[in-house]
């Protein structure tokens, strides 16, 4: 159950103007306004909330993009922007009288540099896509979402999407040089550019991560890199959390940073197993995955040193790959974990919030209990150096009441995220699903503050109005309580 | 620089030192340490307010990978703190507090406030980026945080890049948490002569396009050449195989020779001192992309020439040249032909008073910039003009 603005009745009224006007200035087969065909754009990768948008426009440019803002600006209409679909918090979600903007037919990659170290690439090309145009000359983008075969840059942009290489790579805003951008008003903005940390205020720090709130991004300037000589995972389990989190903290503290360093509980393991047979321990409470880069002697020093260093924790189990293929088995499962759990149960909703690393023991302990008294499942697989938690809650969609237990069950975790000193989400964004809950994290001036500079450019509130800033207290709508479960 | 000082000693008396000033409409010029004050424009505030009575660290997590300092930390303090953990500070800030004379070390708040980076920026980012939380007080005198304390963190707007380089005119910063990380074993740098500036900037690109992991890449300009350096950090082992490696992949460009011991090479890079600069002489900082640094460098030494040294891979430039409106128009014209960002970084007052210190920017941003100034300090108190007029 998720409150969404009330419709607002005279676009809802001038549906058929309005579509005529979106098939003028997007001419071809880039407007959608058949019920059937508006489905695949009800949900996004949250498919627990649905709603069907009044009418779907796939601009194939920038300028497009620009007239078909200007025209909804003018009109008072809302809009959705959309890559794939695949955010987890919902942030895609459509309105009844709002227009989709699908980015998806912005396909284009524009340009590689490879003296600059960059490439200018649209919205609509996905993350993996990046990398596969760069990779034959040992190029890469680094941040890399679990979904990014799917994903496109322009909702990482939006989300500020990270991967399980962060700790050493960053996240997509680490990684960026510049954007295209298109305000509501329909003005066409360069931000940034192809070189570092342009003067003035840093606005494409501050549009990454805003989930759509502040205008569209229609092209992306991303730094590329080269890649390592190579590199090579281990697996270590251990027979309780504490000590796999301590094992965690003597690896940090010793001063090596490995570029991922995974972290699975036992319902995660097993069912990761069942899934990937990547030869996971089914007897450990905890297993961490641990990825180091160099030539075959430094991961081979490296490895060595983490596993003396594991080795100081009794671990049940300890595997270094000895090829690459040993290596992308060790991963396979954790690839996978998402749809090994989906294995499981169909129906999942995947946590996100950060604690302090320190706070892991204690917050999965916590975690496990909740999951007794609210009787769901839970699977915990994280990135263990950045404390970034995913808490995958199992329930069965075809029940209201398990349904909304898991809501409940997730709230719990992300309140205890927050007071345990995290926050509320990593890298899958406030969206709708964790609109309501900014209250635990932020006092109330301070989201006005936040609603003023999302105002600052928007005034009308257009762009997808009902995330990320709880409705209530938001003067610029009324609020229509909907039951849009599923 | 203006006539009282007020030095708060909590985060609460500085805002309610903002809502007094508001109240009585005093603007306010915000310091640390004023190691900074001959930074970009010159401003008429009616009081100043000094951040160094917040002090202190107030976190420090090392295995988390995390420290939190109030604004007005000395930055060798915390670079000592870190030190004894074997950590330091990622985006390695320079302090410049030789190239502005200042008697006092630089604070944190002020890094932050200035989004200064140093060389290891072009393979670890920049100071905005390891900008974990922070903590202000906004010109209605309000507290606001945004971050906080962990490692990875997307709720809400990301206002702690928003304040990171805005240079104290959207809120006075308090307190700020950063992301740091494990400090090297070893250093090593591979230094190569070279007959051009285009030869170097290529040798200094190959070597960031190189999988050994290049952590500093500048070169010093000479005669028509120049020396490029390009330096690697990690634990010995690995500093002296991948030493190896690039003075191999790079030997097209010249003989290059390995040193250990490049502590102090880098170190005048990072505070800009290997520039050379005069006490007379203005300095700015251009950011362009590294390829077209050659032809910047070519169009100021036509226009009479200066003093060079280029950074991360020469995609930052300083340039040192006599104080003149015609020497900046020479630095505008050349970072703008090149598609970069400018700022005149030290200048004499009457210069920086009356010529643009950064590139203006697009109308449409422009109108947003003032909405955006509007919500955080809708009087227009906090260094008032620091940046542009209204900025
Ligand atoms: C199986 C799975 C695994 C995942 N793993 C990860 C992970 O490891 N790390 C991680 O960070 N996330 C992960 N995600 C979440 C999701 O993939 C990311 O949030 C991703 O960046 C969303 O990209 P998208 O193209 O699907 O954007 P969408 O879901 O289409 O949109 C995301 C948000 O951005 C806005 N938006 C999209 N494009 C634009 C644009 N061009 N201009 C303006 N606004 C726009 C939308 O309005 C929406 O608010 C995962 C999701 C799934 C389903």
């Amino acid at each position: 159950m998720i409150p969404l603005p009330a419709p607002k009745p005279e676009v809802l009224a001038a549906r058929e103007q309005i579509v005529a006007a979106l098939r003028a200035l997007v001419p071809g087969d880039g407007v959608i306004s058949e019920a059937l065909r508006l489905k695949p754009y009800e949900t996004d990768g949250l498919s627990a909330y649905r709603q069907p948008p009044m009418a779907v426009v796939l601009p194939n440019t920038t300028e497009q993009v620009a007239a078909v803002l200007k025209y909804c600006n003018e009109k008072g209409v809302r809009v959705v922007p959309r890559g794939a679909g695949t955010s987890l918090s919902g942030g895609a979600l459509p309105l009844a009288d709002a227009v989709v903007m699908g980015l998806m037919r912005m396909n284009r990659i524009k340009e590689v540099d490879y003296e600059n170290r960059l490439a200018v690439v649209e919205a609509g090309v996905t993350n993996l896509g990046i990398t596969k145009h760069v990779e034959a000359d040992g190029f890469f983008y680094a941040p890399d979402p679990s979904s990014q075969l799917a994903c496109m840059i322009g909702g990482n942009v939006m989300m500020n999407s990270g991967g399980a290489h962060c700790l050493k790579y960053g996240v997509t805003a680490n990684n960026l040089l510049g954007l295209t951008f298109v305000t509501i008003e329909g003005e066409i903005v360069q931000i940034g550019g192809r070189h570092l940390d342009a003067t003035g205020y840093d606005w494409l720090g501050l549009i990454t991560g805003s989930e759509g709130q502040l205008g569209v991004v229609t092209e992306v300037t991303v730094r590329i890199l080269r890649g390592p000589e190579g590199a090579r995972a281990m697996l270590a389990a251990f027979d309780s959390i504490e000590v796999a989190g301590q094992a965690v903290d003597a690896i940090i503290g010793s001063g090596i940073i490995p570029v991922a360093l995974e972290f699975m509980d036992r319902p995660c393991i097993h069912a990761c197993e069942a899934f990937a047979h990547a030869g996971y321990p089914l007897d450990a409470e905890a297993m961490l995955i641990i990825e180091v880069e160099g030539n075959v002697e430094e991961q081979d020093r490296l490895l060595g040193w983490i596993k003396e260093i594991c080795n100081r924790f009794n671990p049940i189990s300890l595997k270094v790959a000895e090829t690459a293929e040993e290596s992308l088995a060790i991963w396979k499962g954790r690839k996978g974990a998402f749809g090994a759990v989906g294995r499981i149960s169909p129906d999942y909703l995947c946590m996100d919030g950060t604690i302090p690393t320190g706070e892991l023991p204690f917050v999965l302990k916590r975690i496990g209990e909740m999951s007794q008294s609210y009787g769901l499942q839970v699977a915990n697989v994280f990135h263990a150096g950045d404390g970034n938690l995913h808490p995958l809650i199992m329930f069965d969609a075809n029940n209201e009441a398990s349904f909304h237990a898991a809501e409940n069950f997730g709230a719990d975790i992300l309140k205890l995220c927050v007071e345990v000193g995290g926050c509320l989400t990593g890298e899958h964004g406030v969206g709708i699903e964790k609109r309501d809950l900014m209250t635990v994290q932020f006092t109330p001036p301070e989201l006005d503050q936040m609603r003023d500079l999302k105002a600052a450019f928007d005034p009308q509130w257009l762009l997808n109005p009902a995330k990320v800033f709880p409705l209530e207290g938001n003067a610029a709508f009324d609020i229509q309580p909907v039951n849009q479960a599923a | 620089m203006n006539c009282s000082t007020i030095i708060p000693k909590t985060e609460a008396a500085v805002a309610s030192t903002v809502q007094s000033a508001s109240s009585l409409g005093i603007s306010l010029a915000i310091e640390g340490n004023g190691s900074k004050r001959g930074l970009l424009r010159p401003m008429r505030a009616g009081r100043t307010i000094s951040l160094r009575g917040l002090s202190g660290i107030t976190l420090y997590h090392p295995t988390e990978l995390i420290i939190s300092a109030q604004a007005g930390t000395p930055l060798p303090e915390i670079e000592a703190a870190l030190a004894e953990h074997g950590q330091h500070l990622i985006a390695e800030p320079p302090a410049l507090t030789a190239m502005f004379g200042a008697e006092r070390p630089a604070t944190i708040g002020g890094i932050v406030a200035t989004n200064l980076s140093g060389p290891r920026r072009i393979a670890w980012g920049a100071m905005r980026d390891h900008v974990m939380g922070i903590r202000a007080v906004n010109g209605k005198g309000e507290v606001f945080r945004s971050g906080g304390r962990v490692l990875k963190n997307v709720t809400g707007l990301d206002l702690c890049k928003l304040l990171t380089g805005s240079h104290g005119t959207l809120g006075i910063i308090t307190e700020v948490t950063l992301k740091v990380l494990p400090a090297p074993q070893a250093t090593g740098t591979v230094s190569i002569r070279v007959a051009s500036l285009e030869q170097g900037v290529a040798a200094l690109s190959a070597g960031l396009g190189s999988p050994f992991s290049v952590t500093g890449a500048a070169l010093i300009p000479e005669d028509g050449g120049g020396i490029a350096h390009l330096r690697i950090e990690d634990f010995e082992q690995s500093v002296a195989y991948r030493c190896g490696k690039l003075r191999e992949a790079l030997a097209r460009f010249g003989e290059a020779t390995v040193q250990a011991d490049s502590a102090a090479l880098w170190q005048g890079i990072r505070e800009a001192t290997t520039l050379g600069a005069t006490a007379e002489e203005a300095i700015w900082r251009l950011s362009v992309q590294p390829s077209a640094a050659p032809a910047v460098v070519a169009a100021l030494r036509a226009a009479g020439g200066s003093k060079f040294l280029l950074d991360w891979g020469g995609g930052l430039i300083w340039v040192a040249a006599v104080a003149s409106a015609e020497a900046h128009a020479a630095v505008v014209a050349a970072a703008l032909a090149a598609q970069g960002s400018y700022t005149l970084f030290r200048a004499p007052e009457d210069l920086r008073a009356s010529v643009p210190v950064m590139p203006d920017e697009p109308r449409a941003l422009t109108a947003i910039a003032r909405r955006v100034k509007a919500v955080m300090d809708p009087c227009g108190l906090l260094n008032p003009g620091r940046m542009r007029a209204g900025q």
